[in-house]
Formats: structure tokens, sequence, C-alpha cells
């Protein structure tokens, strides 16, 4: 099967065979900062259990597109966001979508770890009971282990989890973030350079729990770093300018690139 | 050709000359201030530290038929003068209450006349040569003495001034404060939330912002006529009560919590927010549980300077009718009432030198209840100050 891809010039197919469910189809995303428009018509599809790659230059929109994805950007008053974005044959943009309900089902990593200044257990249990997911307890207990093994970081923390979540290292800071959006049971976590204010070790651990969680999550990642997107993702879109460039399976973008911007990109010469 | 080292050493001289200079008369401002500030400490107190103590003479008190009615009868004519007049108006209802003492004579220690206490202090008294000589054989037999001054705290307003104490002021401060911190608190962090957290920034809200800035500069008697026309005219608020005095009180404290509110709402750092929203938490949830927790210290901290400043206002109580002559410490919130600083405007209008000493311990008082405040602030903010 060929997947019809997102570009602005001339339609673009994978030249894998794919059985990738869609998670998200966005087409035609406009957005605007006040009169500025950041993002000139997007189109592109986020496949389950994925994890797909945004990268280019400072400024062309990649932020700015992940935020569109659970309306994170609706918090910023001049924002105005035109378009499609499909999830569970739903626009998400649209204001029959409650943006709260989205975030529980889009979670989201940030670029600077950022837990609650409460208790680590606190960081974790928060969101599942404001959700109702689990109850006060036992149950409420056992969530916030799974979260913990799940990011990998319950050995680490398992004897101080009364100790604030801001005690942490930065590496742990962020997957203690990172188990906190999965103790929500989210389908898709959003990652917006999630590794550029940590160490290479922190860094190569927060990969390698990238891979695990795409046996359950889907995810889509902003990253700086061309090395990190190759390791980690199987699709990689090119923004520039607010605009997706090129947009195909990792392996291919990294080795025989369609666009002459992409391959200048990827290979350093700007960006 | 370059400058030599030397040469330019030269030039340098008189730069550095002028930057001492105006380092030392930078430093000369801070020492005229630490140097009032000295003196009007020590001047109150040199002036109130003598209220502390009081001057009780030992005399035997008659109690007969006659001073059931005539309470001057119960003391020796040598001393009637002596004894403060107050103590001897209690003397029918003690009787009264007591069956007991009809018929017999006592020695007790008892309050003196504010003349006895001022010349004891080595004032200026008006007391007669004879008087004078009583007091100073009484001082050799240790029959007179000063002692701590209990009835300053225990006592309220008097027209007699070795009576007078500042307990009635002190409860009308207390619920005065009680009112404005249940109306200013909620009000004033509830309208900074709004403003910070959930407010659209359009002209209206600027315009608001604008104003309530205004608000915190605007002179506080204009407040009390505020408080006039609402408070007791619209709503019909008892006058000179603790209830409209609070109120009008916390009409002034609210643009002050608004303001420190505000400033520490936005010093919660918005990745806290994004955080927040990022797991699907709403507006209010993520206010109520991340935002101000955080920033309940800077709200404390200004809510207790806003109140310090509310505790030693004057101004709008004249207005509200609380600078008055309230002996009786208010029962309720709806009682006349008086608070310390108009006490001691009170005490200061008084001709005594009682009065006048009374007045300094008045503002001694006041003033460690307001630095106790004000440290409490201090404390409360580097107790729980966060770092993120």
């Amino acid at each position: 099967m060929t997947t019809k891809l997102a570009s602005p010039g001339a339609p673009v197919t994978f030249n894998q065979e794919t059985t990738h469910d869609l998670e998200l189809t966005v087409r035609d995303l406009k957005l605007w900062y006040g009169d500025k428009q950041a993002l000139h018509g997007i189109d592109l599809d986020v496949y389950q259990n994925n994890i797909t790659a945004l990268i280019g230059p400072s400024g062309c929109g990649k932020s700015t597109f992940l935020r569109c994805l659970n309306r994170m950007n609706d918090l910023i008053p001049s924002v105005r966001a035109e378009g499609e974005i499909m999830m569970e044959g739903k626009n998400v943009l649209s204001k029959q979508v409650d943006e709260v309900a989205l975030r529980k089902k889009v979670g989201m990593v940030f670029q600077k770890p950022n837990p609650f200044p409460k208790s680590i257990y606190e960081n974790i249990a928060y969101a599942p009971r404001m959700h109702d997911i689990v109850s006060k307890g036992s149950e409420q207990d056992e969530l916030v282990e799974r979260s913990l093994r799940a990011a990998g970081l319950w050995d680490e923390v398992k004897d101080q989890l009364d100790k604030p979540g801001t005690s942490l290292s930065g590496g742990q800071q962020q997957r203690l973030c990172i188990a906190r959006t999965i103790a929500v049971q989210p389908s898709v976590i959003l990652m917006d350079e999630p590794t550029s204010a940590l160490d290479p070790i922190s860094t190569a651990t927060i990969e390698e729990l990238m891979h695990e969680l795409k046996q359950d999550f889907t995810i889509v990642v902003v990253t700086h770093n061309m090395q990190q997107a190759a390791r980690v993702a199987d699709y990689t879109a090119f923004f520039h300018l607010g605009k997706v460039i090129e947009y195909n399976d990792t392996a291919t973008m990294f080795s025989t690139p369609e666009k002459q911007q992409t391959e200048d990109y990827i290979t350093g010469r700007y960006g | 050709m370059a400058q030599s080292l030397d040469d330019i050493s030269r030039q340098l001289k008189k730069r550095h000359r002028k930057s001492a200079r105006m380092k030392w008369l930078s430093m000369s401002a801070l020492i005229a201030a630490g140097i009032f500030l000295l003196f009007f400490l020590a001047d109150m107190l040199i002036k109130g530290m003598p209220a502390f103590q009081q001057a009780y003479i030992q005399v035997e008190v008659d109690y007969n038929e006659r001073a059931a009615e005539l309470p001057l009868a119960a003391v020796e004519a040598d001393y009637r003068e002596l004894v403060s007049r107050g103590y001897l108006r209690l003397i029918p209802g003690r009787m009264a209450e007591d069956d007991s003492l009809l018929g017999t004579t006592q020695t007790e220690w008892v309050l003196a006349d504010d003349a006895v206490d001022q010349y004891l202090k080595g004032g200026k008294a008006r007391l007669k040569d004879k008087q004078v000589a009583v007091i100073d054989r009484m001082v050799e037999e240790g029959r007179a003495e000063l002692r701590f001054n209990t009835g300053f705290f225990t006592n309220g307003d008097s027209k007699l001034p070795e009576m007078a104490g500042l307990a009635s002021a002190a409860i009308g401060s207390v619920l005065v404060l009680i009112v404005t911190l249940a109306f200013a608190f909620p009000v004033g962090v509830m309208t900074a939330v709004y403003l910070e957290e959930f407010a659209p920034d359009n002209r209206f809200t600027r315009f608001l912002e604008i104003n309530i800035n205004n608000l915190a500069a605007i002179p506080s008697i204009l407040f009390g006529l505020l408080g006039l026309a609402i408070f007791i005219n619209f709503f019909g608020a008892p006058r000179s009560s603790a209830l409209a005095g609070g109120l009008t009180l916390g009409l002034m404290t609210l643009p002050i919590i608004i303001i420190t509110s505000r400033a520490a709402l936005r010093a919660v750092p918005d990745s806290i927010r994004q955080a927040a929203y990022g797991v699907g938490a709403t507006r209010w949830q993520t206010v109520r549980d991340h935002v101000l927790p955080l920033s309940m210290p800077g709200i404390l901290t200004g809510s207790i300077i806003g109140l310090a400043q509310a505790l030693g206002e004057t101004a709008p109580l004249i207005i509200i009718g609380m600078i008055a002559y309230i002996p009786d410490a208010p029962g309720s919130f709806t009682q006349a009432a008086t608070v310390l600083p108009a006490q001691i405007f009170t005490w200061a209008g008084m001709p005594e030198s009682a009065y006048v000493e009374r007045t300094a311990a008045g503002i001694l008082v006041l003033l460690s209840v307001l630095i106790t405040l004000n440290a409490t602030a201090v404390y409360l903010r580097k107790k729980f100050e966060h770092r993120w």
C-alpha cells in the first residue's frame, strides 16, 4: 500500500510498504500569531505507535505545529488556527472538542523539565486523580509505580517518593515528566525538544525510553538534533518557514532526500 | 602618541575623588535617616516608658456604713486626695457584693491619683505642700511605690488618667482587622486571580489595572467618605462600629492586596501552568492546585503588609466616627469601638502629663505590633520561598 503524503509540491509516496494505522491527520493547517502567519497550510499524517520527528531550523513552525496538536496554542490570546486536525473522526480544532479532554488524550513533555514543585508521588498521582482514573489508596499507588517503571525511573526514586520532584537531576526530572504524562493514559505523547536541556547520557536514556514507549503510544517529537531524529524516529518531517518541505520515513529522508532544501539542511549547510 | 599609564592615572585622580565624594554623600543620607529614626525611637521610649509603671499607695480602707453611700469616707482625710477616684468609686460595689466587708478595716495597696503618680516619677505635679509631705513620708515607710502598670493593658479609656488603658482600643483593633481581613483578603485575591489568570488582555482590563493602581495612591480619608456613603448611609451599618470601620479599611487595603497578589501570581513561572494544562487541568484546577499554592507566600506577605497599614490608619476612621471616647471594649462587631491609633490620637489631645506618657506608650505598643506583623511577613516569605 502506498500512502499519499503531504507536501507543498507534488504528492510524495512512501517507498516502503506500510500497514500503520493513522492516529492524526492534519490537513491545510494554518496558524497566525496576530497578523503574522506562522503555519502555511500543513498537511501531515501521524501513524499510530510510531515516532514522528519534526525537524527544521529555528522559527520554522515545528513547535507551533506541535502545540496545535493538543491546542496549547489556545492559551496565547492572539493565536488563530484554521484547518483540520482529525483524531477519532473529529476535528480537534473545532469547538466541539473540549481542549481539556484533548489534552488528556494527547499528552505533552516540554523542552525544559517542569515537574510540579510537589513530591515525586504527587507529580504522578495528581492528574490521574483529577481525571478520576484512579481513586486514592492502593490503586493510586499502583499507577504511580507503573508509570514510574514505564519511564524507567522507579528503581532510582522508589525510596524517595515523598521528596520534591524538583530535587531530581535534569534527566530524572524529564523522565518524571514523561511518567506524569503517561500516567494520564494518553494515546499520543508530544515531545517538544525533550532532550535539549540534558546531557548526552540522559539524552540516550530518554531516547531508549522513547523506543519502548512507542509500543503503547504514538509519539511526535520536535528536535533540533538531526542525529536524534535519525536514531529514534520512524518518520521525519522537515519544516521550513511554516511549511512541510518533505515528509518521509526516516531512513529514506536521511539517505535520499527528494528536495534540495532538505538535503542542504540535513547535511548541515544551514539551520 | 599613546598616553602613558602615569598620564592616565593623573587624570583619573579627579574622577576617583568625585566617586569617593558621592559615596560619602549617599552614605550620609542613610546616616541622617538613621539618626532621625533613632531620635524618634529614643524620644518615644523616654516619654513612654514611665507609662508602663503606675503609683500604688498603701492605705487603710474603712468599710463603714457611710462608705457605702460616700466612698470618700472609707479613707482617712489625709489620703483622700491621694487615692484614685476610680478606686474609690468601686468601694460601694465591692461592699454590696461581699457583706463580710462591712465594719472591717483593711490595709490595702490601692491605685494612686495621677498627681501622686507623676510626683513619684519626678515630674511636675499639682500637689499641695502638705500632700507632698504625706507622700514623702509614705515613700520612706515603704507605703508608696511604682509597680508595673497592668491597668494600661486591661482597662479601657478613662477620664481619670491613672485609670486609662488601651484594652478597649486593642480589642476594637482586633475586631476591625478581622472584618478587614474577612472582606479584603478573599475579594482581593480573587480579583487578582481573575485579572492575572482568566481575564483577556484588552482595553477594559488595562483600564481596570490602571485604576486599581491609582486607588492605592488615593488619600485614605477619601475611603472614609466612601465608607460613610456606602456602608453606613446605604447599607445601614452602625456608626462607629468595628463592622463599618473594618469594611472601610478593607476598601483601603483592597488595592494593596490586589497589586501584591498579582505580582505573586505573575512570579509563578509559566512552565508550571503549561505542565498543568498539559496533563488536562482546567484553568481553575491549574490556579487552585498549582499557581495559588505557589504564590501564597507572596499573597500572604502582601496581605499582612496591607493589614499592618490598616492597623495604623486613622484618617478614614474619623469620618466613620471611630475617633471618640469609648471606654468600654466592644462586645460585638456592631457596637461602638475605637482602635489603637485613634486612642493615641485622643490621648495626644489631653493636657495631663499622665496622658502624654500614655500617648508615647501607646505608640510603642502599636509600633511593636506593626514590627511583629512585618517580621511575620518577612518570615513567611523566607520560609515558603520557592526556587525553580
